[in-house]
């Protein structure tokens, strides 16, 4: 019985630092990949269209949009890591929006209408959770099931009818969800960047985040060493419908309309900036670096394209490649590891 | 001596098969327990009970003297029970300190983890209990790149970390070395002279008797019988389980 070791003969430690250099590049291997992916799409978009990538309004667009559903992305990533999957979330956004303004009627206040907002966006999140795990139905199933259901309420409820939110214009809820810092960096990046260390220090230095991992790892010895799986995998469905809520009224607000198909064209994006961050589908493995960066890299592909001359009609296509290309990459990489 | 666990009256079933009736088992402080009896008999089903992993149907488990509703597996660990199961429980693509801690991770009062403590922890472990070179273990190695033997080493060392009064191991020596089960073996052993107890599962009758105070023979789901391993010789014991294999019944 010899676990871990590396049986080193005398006085090779340098054999020792290697094989710990080896380790890390292993283990962080996925992570430099993808920083590296976004570079070299990064420096062929200078190339290709130096007068939009040299300048500073390519990079505020990808700011203002981006977190929309970034901010979906990141708590998404531990629902993959923990081997399951949300497709509802885009409706959730929507859902989120029609609580904000049932309560912004009622009470006439933006605070307790963005708090009822969050809460329901929580709750039906964790009614998804109750769904999958109490009744035990596949997460892909159920939750296309939500999205539609969802869907249909908000449509029910509106009439297909959107709602203008100029008379949000200068309160503290706008200027702090989505206010321009000095005039350019865009307030709800920085909720991306904030949303995405609480949910890095959840996932890794938090007790809830290492029976995420190990969930999605071996459900079963999650559960023969007393992991309360249940409470956690419903949790890990709250936590995405309330980052939903928070990605629908960023996006409203910000738009100053809430459209009641909003969310709708989100779903593959979000996804995809999962995948391509290198969370395995399998469950088990993940970052939040990856989605992050992963994120920015989906998010820049179709301005990118356009600038450098490319009609739109490459967007689909680039995109597919890049996704099949990258995911291909991890799957192999991850099976050289092992 | 006093009990430190007794089950009365324990019945489990999975739909329509029976894999235990009517269990009585108990285990004494400082008492070496071998657990014996043919692929099936109810052996897994029955630590697992202890464990806290499985509900019985019906029946009653006491610790110490006292009856234990509800048991689960947070609070048979609680009650310091500490398992090396059969089927291993790790998590292949997880690091070797996570495993140690697995579902008992190290954290402050909300919940964050001391990983440095527990890295460190995990080093002095493999170095004092495994007796490993000091600068050759490494914390954060992945479970998935170990060897079947290393493998069961991390799960034995993780039963130990945490003192348990009772130590369950479900066929441990499955897929270890000759050398790896003599370890094991001596492993058992100190559990003894430390003067905690345990419940040992093997199929290797000459493993269990040569560590076990008593054994208990496990037949579709019954007890067949029990001996204390000083009033039977080897041979009488392989001659009964024979029998029992073949007719249901000791003698
Ligand atoms: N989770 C389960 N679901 C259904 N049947 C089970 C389950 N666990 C054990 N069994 C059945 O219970 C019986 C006893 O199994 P087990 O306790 O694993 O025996 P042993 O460990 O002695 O080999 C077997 O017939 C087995 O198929
Ligand atoms: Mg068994």
């Amino acid at each position: 019985m010899t676990a871990g070791v590396e049986t080193p003969r005398q006085g090779s430690t340098d054999r020792l630092w290697t094989a710990r250099i080896a380790q890390h590049v292993r283990k962080n291997g996925l992570q430099y990949g993808i920083i590296g992916v976004l570079f070299g799409l990064w420096l062929l978009f200078i190339a290709g269209a130096p007068n939009t990538f040299l300048k500073p309004d390519i990079y505020r667009a990808l700011m203002t949009s981006v977190p929309y559903w970034g901010v979906i992305a990141l708590p998404l990533t531990m629902v993959i890591i923990a081997g399951d999957i949300d497709l509802s979330f885009i409706s959730i956004m929507a859902v989120g929006m029609v609580a904000f303004w049932q309560v912004y009627e009622w009470t006439g206040s933006l605070g307790v209408a963005f708090v009822g907002c969050l809460t329901v966006g929580f709750l039906v999140g964790l009614l998804n959770g109750i769904i999958i795990v109490r009744l035990g139905i596949p997460a892909l199933i159920a939750t296309i099931g939500t999205q539609f259901f969802w869907r249909g309420v908000v449509e029910v409820i509106r009439g297909g009818q959107g709602e203008s939110l100029v008379l949000t214009k200068g309160t503290i809820l706008r200027d702090s969800l989505v206010g321009k810092i000095n005039g350019y960096f865009p307030a709800q990046v920085i909720w991306m960047v904030l949303i995405g260390i609480a949910v890095w220090m959840l996932l890794n230095r938090h007790k809830f985040g290492a029976h995420v991992y190990l969930i999605g790892d071996n459900e079963n010895s999650a559960r023969l060493m007393g992991v309360n799986v249940e409470r956690t995998r419903m949790l890990l469905f709250a936590l995405v419908g309330l980052a939903a809520a928070f990605g629908g009224i960023i996006q409203s607000v910000d738009v100053w309309y809430f459209w009641p198909n909003l969310g709708e064209g989100y779903l593959m994006n979000t996804l995809a900036a999962v995948f391509l961050g290198g969370t395995s589908v399998f469950g088990g493995t993940g970052t939040i670096l990856g989605t992050f960066v992963g994120c920015f890299i989906i998010g820049a592909i179709q301005p990118g394209i356009i600038a450098i001359g490319l009609t739109g009609y490459w967007t689909k296509l680039i995109y597919g490649l890049i996704i099949t290309v990258s995911v291909a990459m991890h799957t192999i990489l991850r099976k050289r590891i092992s | 001596m006093g009990n430190i666990l007794e089950m009365r009256g324990v019945c489990k079933s999975f739909g329509e098969v029976q894999s235990l009736s009517d269990i009585d088992f108990r285990v004494c402080e400082n008492e070496i327990v071998g657990l014996l009896g043919d692929n099936g008999a109810g052996k897994s089903t029955l630590i697992k009970i202890i464990t806290g992993y499985h509900r019985p149907d019906r029946g009653e488990i006491h610790f110490h003297g006292r009856k234990v509703e509800n048991l689960t597996v947070p609070k048979a660990r609680a009650l310091g029970v500490e398992t090396v199961y059969q089927e291993r429980a790790l998590a292949d693509l997880q690091t070797l300190w996570r495993n140690i801690f697995l579902g008992r991770e190290l954290c402050n009062r909300a919940g964050f983890l001391d990983v440095s403590k527990m890295k460190r922890e995990t080093h002095r472990l493999m170095v004092e209990a495994m007796e490993y070179t000091s600068s050759a273990v490494n914390p954060d190695a992945v479970i998935k790149t170990f060897s079947g033997g290393e493998k069961q080493g991390v799960a034995i060392t993780r039963a130990l970390y945490f003192h348990a009064e009772l130590v369950i191991l479900d066929e441990p020596t499955m897929g270890l070395s000759l050398q790896e089960t003599r370890k094991l073996i001596d492993f058992v052993r100190g559990i003894k002279s430390a003067g905690k107890s345990a419940i040992f599962i093997d199929h290797n009758v000459f493993h269990v008797y040569s560590v076990a105070d008593r054994v208990v023979v496990l037949d579709r789901g019954r007890v067949a019988g029990e001996f204390l391993t000083r009033d039977i010789t080897l041979d009488d014991l392989m001659e009964k389980m024979y029998r029992v294999a073949q007719t249901g019944s000791l003698d």
